[in-house]
């Protein structure tokens, strides 16, 4: 009944968009992701002070004219590190994220298509891999190889990988029971031919949405493994880092948790509430799944 | 039925028995042992060589794994990295303590995300439904520790009912790390209901809009009654498994909440453990919360097989 | 007219739903019912007719989504929307029951039968509490459940689908009701099931005096158990009449064109089309709804709307020309389906085909279990070149299986399977040369399912064409547009997806996409179950028309006896896997025939309220084939013995290729079925 003009795919995601904006929870998230890869693209040439800059003579004031959101305990500008603190964060998890769906994304989809012993293989390894708490393998890593961003990049996005082969996987199961799989492997397509052709178009939107969680999840993370002093390490500016560094000064100087608190957090809602506007533009917001 | 839970049973302890694989071949490959790491500086020569006889660190990787993890079995964890303590004792009251946790955030998060979850299906897109949703938007997204930190802001430092900072022993009784216990277990709590909320609102959603619904409506029942008797166990009994997987996935995310907290737990051990490198006790706290996971999943495996009709009976069939 | 006021009256309901830009979009429009006690009314019509909205609204209910525009449902002289819910609560279940179209989704899958049977006692029965259990058995006993005390303690997917049907029923007359509301309620049943079903209803209705409001697709199963006929088109009233009149004589084109697309068994030739499709909910309509599928249409048919006229024997219909629909008929004979020459070279040969869905566990195995016969077994079959076989049976008769075992996609146990060269065929997809695969083409049941959504009809018919023929460009755009133009379809759908097209457009698709690969086999599965009946007329014509023209070979696979009839030159009754009768069509559907053959051909139901089928045997739904004897054994109404039991019955050759597998004598068989 529906008459809907057919769209290319570039024009989809235009109008994906444009839906996602309709909806108050879209506008809203897509609003604050936009503003913060703004401000992490910009925000070299836009800030105030020097970042490392200290002054013995101002540490942990108030704000000022000057320092707009105070200093920190070594007499540093907070605005300015609030600014550039989510730079490394959205670097590190915006190049993972993709790689961790893509990798999981296909290897999900091949099982969920070949079955058999390889599946039941790869599916125990990933239980596995799931047992293990979140942050474990991480911390591991990182105390053994260090926490620059070529560790964290491929160390994230493989762990944030594993549970992506998992929904995608699922999400193949239901397309496989299909019949126009069915007629694609009765007329003799090569087994990737039909995930290319048949499954990846029927589980793209899934991947979206979940792709969309997985980076405020990944972004969680990093700025966990920070704050616990595992993350970037000083003086660059992070906000898990500027957090825990101005917890032992909260009483004196609430706005240096203050401050990274909202930029992270407006950030993570961000990224969710479209996460949330996403789900509900392709229809996918009311089927039950886990988190992992 | 009983065939069906031998086999998640035995799959189980497949998944148990990779994890501990994983883990060790994942210590191995990292680079530097128990020995490098008690030594430090000293690591070299005959030292080392001596540290190494005395660990049990020369003989081949299959025997060790063998000792290990037969340890294990027997509940015994051997030696932390320096030699001095037994882990099995070290983790004990830490056990405990991370445990009452879970307990306070499950019992008291569970029950309160279902009911919530069914309040906002039940009323979707309405101001129940959107007030809960967007709150649990908001609760699984701040980070547990900037929740934490906000707590203890808030708490401690603006109203002082609880001490900011205290260090308690881990073989304390509860009740003397009891604010400690009520702020992770707070933050716990709201990010187990936010998660569990969203999958039972959905579940109810669907549910509500199936054929038998609409079929008791149509048969005069009351609106309450459907909601409780023919909604309800159909909205729950294919969420269990979805529950407890999340659930599952939280508790290991313990780590950053007890740290925060200064939480005398299982999480925080680790997190110094890892700090010094003493990777004995890193294995032995992976595994058990390996072990946590996979007993969690197992237990509501069995559960929504005993609860659903449906699954029980296409068992019978199979066998 | 006059007597006592009528239970049900509905007066011009409107019904709609907002769409997207936000208007009102009707899905009925001016709706009259009048339903008097004791009275049973068929409301007919194709799928997005309405008719269900119809019959929900008559409980004042109405699905999620819709509302009521205008007019009156009145109950028991008042308004049904307009009561509270307490009132409305007392009256659903109690005075007005509803029996929905698929009772399996319809029981709450966590509660026993009993529970849910003695819920609706509780809600509605006066009798004490104390009597419940007694009252509950007494009501499975009265819709014909053997041993009601086993079924009230088992779950609702623990019955069969006849049997939660019978369910459904036992639990809307807990309620003693004057109403019974029907959506569909033998929709996807099997026939000697369905009959069975009708046949309760009608007994119940009579001996309660209960009015029924029975809404259904199939013009066959109104005239078994309906006095009265309202066919709707499109959410409007279009003719109103007594079943025998309206089904006789109808005084409305829409309702002799659905009548003439109904495939009958009597009839050799194809049922005719209806060309068209109604009007979408918010489509724009101008006069007459139906003028623009309607050979009497004329310009004063466009101008307006008709009003509801008197037609002949008692019909009110919304035409003009009530007196001319039957010149509509006379001058258009339906056509004969194409036959094979008997000499005809082999196309296919199945060989001793036997099929497993059984794998046995590590368990099964350690205990040496023995294995359940196989699910499919012994089945011979030789396909000509250019002919059609059609395989029938009721579900579970594997007749489905039996194609996806030909094409591959569910490799057999044993046998063999030999192409009309000479070639045998590898067993398994992927084991058969890409030549090999061309050659054998499968169109599925449902196209929502065999048309991936995200996917262009270019596209679509692009992967066959790309697949075997290396088409690139522009040769493979002319011959996707040339095969748009042999499904009656071109051009315009290239850039169209499977979610914008209509139920038979979409099958026209699938039948193109089979015949791009230039095959010599086509495999249907069920291909025109879940289209309208008008619908379905138009894909078979279509399909005579292209085994003309390709000398394709067909295996049809189907429930309906009729549409096998129509289009088979020689067919397959299968039952439990195995083939009982084997033969030239027009002989299987004659005399002598196999029991289960007969079976069912007798609970064919018909458009013609004189015709009642004959129940033979029971509906017993059997979940595995016997292992010893006959196939047929448990149901069989003439078993002779225990020969049946113990003895794989023997193949009766009947003369012209017609074999029956029964102990029965053929003549024996003959006697049978006239006497």
């Amino acid at each position: 009944m529906s008459t809907t003009t057919p769209a290319p795919r570039s024009l989809r995601i235009l109008e994906i968009l444009r839906a996602m904006m309709a909806r108050p929870s879209g506008a809203i998230g897509l609003t604050l992701v936009a503003f913060h890869l703004a401000l992490a693209v910009l925000s070299p040439w836009i800030v105030p002070f020097d970042y490392m800059a200290m002054d013995a003579t101002i540490t942990l004031a108030g704000p000022s004219p000057a320092h707009w959101l105070g200093t920190d305990h070594l007499g540093r500008d907070v605005l300015t590190r609030v600014m550039l603190g989510g730079r490394e964060a959205l670097l590190v998890t915006g190049t993972a994220t993709p790689v961790a769906l893509i990798w999981g994304g296909l290897l999900g989809v091949y099982l969920g298509l070949k079955g058999g012993w390889r599946d039941e293989i790869a599916m125990r390894l990933v239980d596995a891999f799931l047992a293990l708490p979140g942050i474990l393998p991480l911390l591991v890593l990182i105390t053994v190889f260090g926490s620059g961003g070529e560790v964290l990049m491929p160390t994230l996005a493989f762990f944030f990988g594993i549970p992506v082969i998992r929904v995608a996987r699922a999400a193949a199961h239901e397309v496989v029971a299909r019949d126009f799989v069915s007629a694609a492997r009765a007329r003799g397509h090569r087994p990737l031919d039909i995930v290319r052709r048949e499954l990846l178009p029927n589980v793209t939107d899934t991947l979206l949405v979940e792709g969309a969680m997985r980076w405020s999840w990944m972004l969680l993370g990093f700025s966990a493994l920070s704050f616990l002093g595992f993350g970037v390490s000083p003086p660059k500016p992070d906000w898990g880092l500027m957090i825990s560094d101005a917890r032992v000064y909260m009483s004196l100087a609430p706005l240096g948790v203050i401050a990274p608190v909202i930029a992270l957090s407006t950030l993570i809602i961000g990224i969710n509430l479209s996460a949330d506007a996403l789900a509900k533009t392709l229809g996918l917001d009311h089927s039950r799944k886990a988190v992992i | 039925m009983l065939a069906l839970i031998i086999r998640r049973l035995a799959l189980g302890l497949v998944t148990v028995w990779l994890v501990s694989v994983i883990i060790f071949l994942g210590v191995e490959a990292l680079p530097g042992d128990a020995c490098t790491a008690i030594l430090e500086r000293d690591a070299h020569g005959e030292a080392l060589a001596k540290c190494r006889e005395v660990m049990g660190l020369n003989t081949p990787a299959l025997t060790r794994y063998l000792d290990w993890s037969g340890g294990i079995l027997t509940g015994d964890f051997g030696l932390s990295a320096n030699g001095q303590e037994r882990i099995a004792e070290l983790v004990g009251y830490r056990l405990r303590n991370s445990l009452l946790l879970a307990a306070g955030a499950l019992g008291v998060g569970i029950p309160l995300a279902i009911f919530l979850g069914v309040i906002a299906g039940l009323w979707r897109d309405r101001w129940p439904d959107i007030l809960f949703s967007t709150g649990a938007i908001f609760a699984m997204t701040i980070p547990e520790f900037v929740a934490a930190t906000i707590l203890i802001l808030i708490f401690a430092i603006w109203l002082g009912w609880v001490p900011a900072i205290v260090l308690t022993p881990a073989d304390a009784p509860p009740l003397e790390f009891f604010p400690e216990f009520i702020l992770a277990s707070t933050v716990l709590t709201m990010l187990m209901i936010a998660h569990v909320m969203r999958m039972v609102r959905a579940s109810m959603i669907e549910v509500m809009a199936g054929d038998y619904v609409q079929m008791a409506t149509l048969k005069g029942v009351p609106y309450w009654r459907i909601v409780f008797r023919h909604a309800l166990p159909n909205a729950l009994l294919p969420a269990i498994n979805v529950i407890a997987l999340t659930v599952a996935w939280l508790l290991g995310g313990v780590v950053v909440v007890e740290v925060v907290f200064n939480y005398p737990g299982l999480g925080r051990l680790l997190v110094d453990a890892i700090s010094d490198r003493d990777l004995p006790v890193v294995q032995a706290i992976t595994m058990i919360v390996a072990i946590t996971y996979v007993g969690v999943n197992l237990v509501a495996d069995i559960l929504s097989l005993a609860l659903n009709p449906r699954l029980r009976s296409h068992q019978e069939r199979g066998a | 007219m006059a007597g006592p006021p009528p239970l049900i009256d509905i007066r011009k309901l409107c019904v709609g739903f907002r769409g997207r830009a936000g208007a009102m979009l009707p899905v009925l429009h001016e709706v009259d019912l009048t339903v008097c006690r004791g009275e049973s009314i068929g409301i007919v019509g194709e799928s997005g007719s309405g008719k269900s909205t119809l019959a929900l609204a008559a409980m004042g209910y109405l699905k999620h989504g819709l509302q009521k525009i205008s007019g009156d449902v009145i109950y028991d002289g008042a308004e049904m929307f307009a009561r509270r819910p307490a009132e409305l609560a007392r009256i659903r279940g109690g005075q007005l029951g509803l029996i929905p179209q698929n009772s399996g989704q319809a029981l709450t899958p966590t509660m026993r039968i009993g529970t849910q049977i003695r819920e609706a006692l509780h809600l509605h029965c006066a009798l004490p509490e104390g009597e419940h259990a007694t009252r509950a058995r007494d009501l499975l006993a009265q819709v014909r459940l053997p041993d009601p005390e086993s079924i009230l303690r088992r779950y609702p997917h623990e019955l069969s689908g006849g049997q939660q049907q019978r369910v459904a029923i036992a639990m809307a007359l807990a309620g003693e009701p004057d109403a019974l509301l029907l959506d569909e309620p033998t929709t996807g049943l099997d026939v000697t099931t369905q009959a069975h079903i009708l046949d309760l209803l009608r007994d119940l209705a009579q001996s309660r005096n209960m009015a029924m409001v029975y809404v259904s697709h199939d013009l066959g199963v109104i005239a078994r158990v309906c006095d009265r006929v309202q066919v709707l088109y499109a959410g409007e009233t279009v003719l109103e009449g007594p079943t025998r009149a309206v089904l006789h004589d109808p005084a409305h084109p829409y309702a002799r064109g659905l009548l003439a697309s109904i495939p009958r068994l009597g009839e050799k030739t194809l049922p005719r089309a209806l060309d068209g499709r109604p009007p979408g909910p918010g489509e724009p309509r101008e006069g007459c709804t139906f003028a623009p599928r309607c050979a009497l249409a004329t310009e004063d048919c466009r101008a307006a709307t008709p009003p509801m006229l008197a037609g002949g024997a008692d019909q009110m219909s919304r035409c003009l020309y009530p007196e001319r629909v039957n010149e509509i008929t006379g001058d258009q004979a339906g056509t004969q389906p194409h036959g094979c020459p008997e000499d005809s070279p082999c196309a296919l040969d199945l060989a001793g085909l036997s099929i497993r869905y059984d794998r046995p566990g590590l368990f099964e195995r350690l205990r040496g279990a023995a294995r359940p016969p196989a699910t499919v077994d012994g089945i011979d079959l030789h396909l000509r070149q250019g002919e059609t076989i059609g395989l029938v049976g009721e579900s579970g008769s594997g007749k489905s299986t039996i194609l996806k075992a030909i094409s591959g996609l569910l490799p057999p146990a044993s046998g063999q399977i030999t192409l009309g060269d000479g070639t045998a065929l590898p067993l398994t997809v992927e084991s058969r040369r890409p030549d090999q695969l061309r050659r054998i083409q499968m169109i599925f049941q449902n196209p929502d399912d065999s048309l991936n959504p995200r996917q262009s009809v270019a596209e679509i018919l692009a992967q066959p064409l790309r697949l075997y023929f290396g088409l690139t460009d522009s040769a493979l755009r002319a011959r996707t547009v040339e095969l748009l133009d042999t499904v009656r379809l071109g051009a315009p759908y290239l850039d169209r997806r499977p979610g914008q097209l209509s139920g038979g457009e979409k099958q026209r698709v699938a039948v193109a996409r089979a015949f791009a690969a230039g095959p010599e086999i086509v495999l249907c599965d069920e291909i025109t179950s879940a289209l309208d009946v008008s619908v379905q007329a138009a894909v078979l014509d279509l399909l005579n028309e292209l085994k003309a023209a390709h000398k394709t070979a067909f295996v049809f696979v189907s429930h309906d006896l009729t549409v096998v009839r129509a289009l088979s030159d020689r067919v397959a009754v299968l039952y439990q896997g195995r083939i009982c009768e084997f033969g030239p069509a027009a002989v299987v559907y004659g005399s002598p025939s196999h029991p289960y053959t007969s079976v069912l051909l007798n609970a064919v139901l018909t458009p013609d309220p004189d015709h009642a089928p004959r129940l033979m045997a029971d509906d017993v739904t059997e979940l595995a084939p016997p292992a010893h004897g006959c196939p047929f054994q448990r149901r069989c109404p003439v078993k002779c013995g225990t020969i049946c039991d113990t003895d794989t019955p023997p193949a009766q050759q009947a003369g012209d290729g017609h074999v029956i597998r029964c102990h029965i004598p053929l003549a024996e068989l003959r006697a049978k079925q006239t006497g």
